[in-house]
């Protein structure tokens, strides 16, 4: 028999047992809560033949496994979040009994208590920008040719030098605005938000996405400005059409869990 | 599909909760976000190597599209012909 821990999703206040009644966990276990001085843990048992510290080791690596972890993490957070202000822990923290996990989460109750605190009446939303140069490379691609074939006195081989050498500068100059035009949409949304967090941009074969990637932002937005924050990202996706934006969430704080200065560098 | 939600839209783009989202979009959060506690069970997700997820991703789910792209990108924008180079697939 397989000896079972306790995994660890989230820390609210005031969140009311019978919101997360019915709510499955990792593994599809039902989910309890943990009360303790004023916060309750959200948690469920899992296998530590799972979750233990080798097969974790083994089991991170594995994109399927990864991934159906990490969207039973999630869903355990977004119903807590949904019902109250919700901290949520890292992903597979694990103990080995429930009362060594309100033992642990008694010692750290201090800094649950800030992390609640600060993002008690905020939300995080997620925004990611795009830049589509091919397209607008291949208009002035098309330009260039034009003036080429206007020109055609002078020697093959030097011209397509001095083409290829104009290109790589446009090429250059495109991409410099792009991000000078990310910095911008970025700092008018830090101008919205009460904080924001960087995180690295998103590897095309996990994203799907083909255009380069120039902004992986999360903004924790007072919630009575949400709605500003949204029509400004409205507004920035229509002023230049190289550039999309994304707009995700509403997400629990994941990325405002801890202080800023706990922020790893991604 | 996932909740990210493309603007511009016709309206002001509201996700809703529960929709499916995008694993990238999470793992970016849960991977670097998160309190992070020291759990009995001591692996740090720091440890884990985004790398070696990101190349299993890859040998996961290959896309020819993408791979043709990969492969050719660089070669179309040297290629010395004007005009678009269109190359056959190979593959059947």
């Amino acid at each position: 028999m397989t000896e079972t821990g306790i995994y660890v999703y989230a820390v609210s206040r005031d969140l009311p047992p019978a919101a997360m009644e019915g709510v499955e966990g990792v593994g599809g276990a039902p989910v309890h809560l943990i009360e303790g001085r004023g916060l309750t843990a959200v948690v469920s048992p899992v296998s530590l033949g799972e979750f233990g510290e080798a097969a974790l080791k083994r089991n991170l690596e594995d994109l399927g496994w990864l991934e159906r972890t990490a969207r039973a993490h999630h869903a355990v957070v977004d119903a807590a979040a949904a019902h109250a202000v919700t901290v949520p822990l890292g992903l597979a923290t694990v103990y080995r009994s429930e009362d060594r996990a309100r033992q642990s989460l008694g010692d750290r109750h201090e800094e649950f208590d800030q992390a609640l605190s600060r993002i008690t009446g905020r939300t995080e939303w997620g925004v990611k920008a795009y830049a589509d140069l091919a397209a607008t490379g291949g208009e002035r691609g098309a330009q260039d040719r034009g003036d080429q074939e206007e020109t055609s006195g002078a020697r093959p081989g030097t011209s397509y030098l001095r083409r290829r050498s104009e290109q790589r500068q446009t090429e250059e100059e495109a991409r410099h605005e792009v991000l000078v035009a990310a910095d911008r949409i970025d700092d008018e949304l830090c101008d919205l938000a009460a904080t924001r967090r960087l995180h690295r941009p998103q590897d095309p074969q996990l994203s799907g996405e083909r255009g380069w990637m120039i902004l992986n932002a999360a903004y924790l937005v007072d919630d009575e400005r949400a709605d500003d924050f949204r029509e400004a990202v409205v507004r920035l996706a229509g002023e230049r059409p190289e550039i999309r934006l994304q707009l995700t969430g509403p997400w629990a704080p994941y990325s405002f869990a801890t202080e800023e200065e706990a922020w790893t560098e991604v | 599909m996932d909740r990210s939600v493309s603007v511009p839209t016709p309206r002001p783009p509201t996700p809703a909760r529960g929709q499916r989202i995008a694993l990238v979009d999470l793992l970016d959060r849960l991977l670097a976000g998160g309190v992070v506690i020291t759990g009995d069970v001591t692996i740090s997700i720091a440890d884990v190597d985004l790398v070696r997820i990101s190349l299993r991703a890859i040998i996961a789910s290959i896309r020819p599209e993408m791979d043709r792209v990969l492969e050719e990108g660089d070669d179309v924008r040297d290629e010395p012909i004007q005009g678009v180079v269109v190359r056959e697939d190979p593959r059947p």
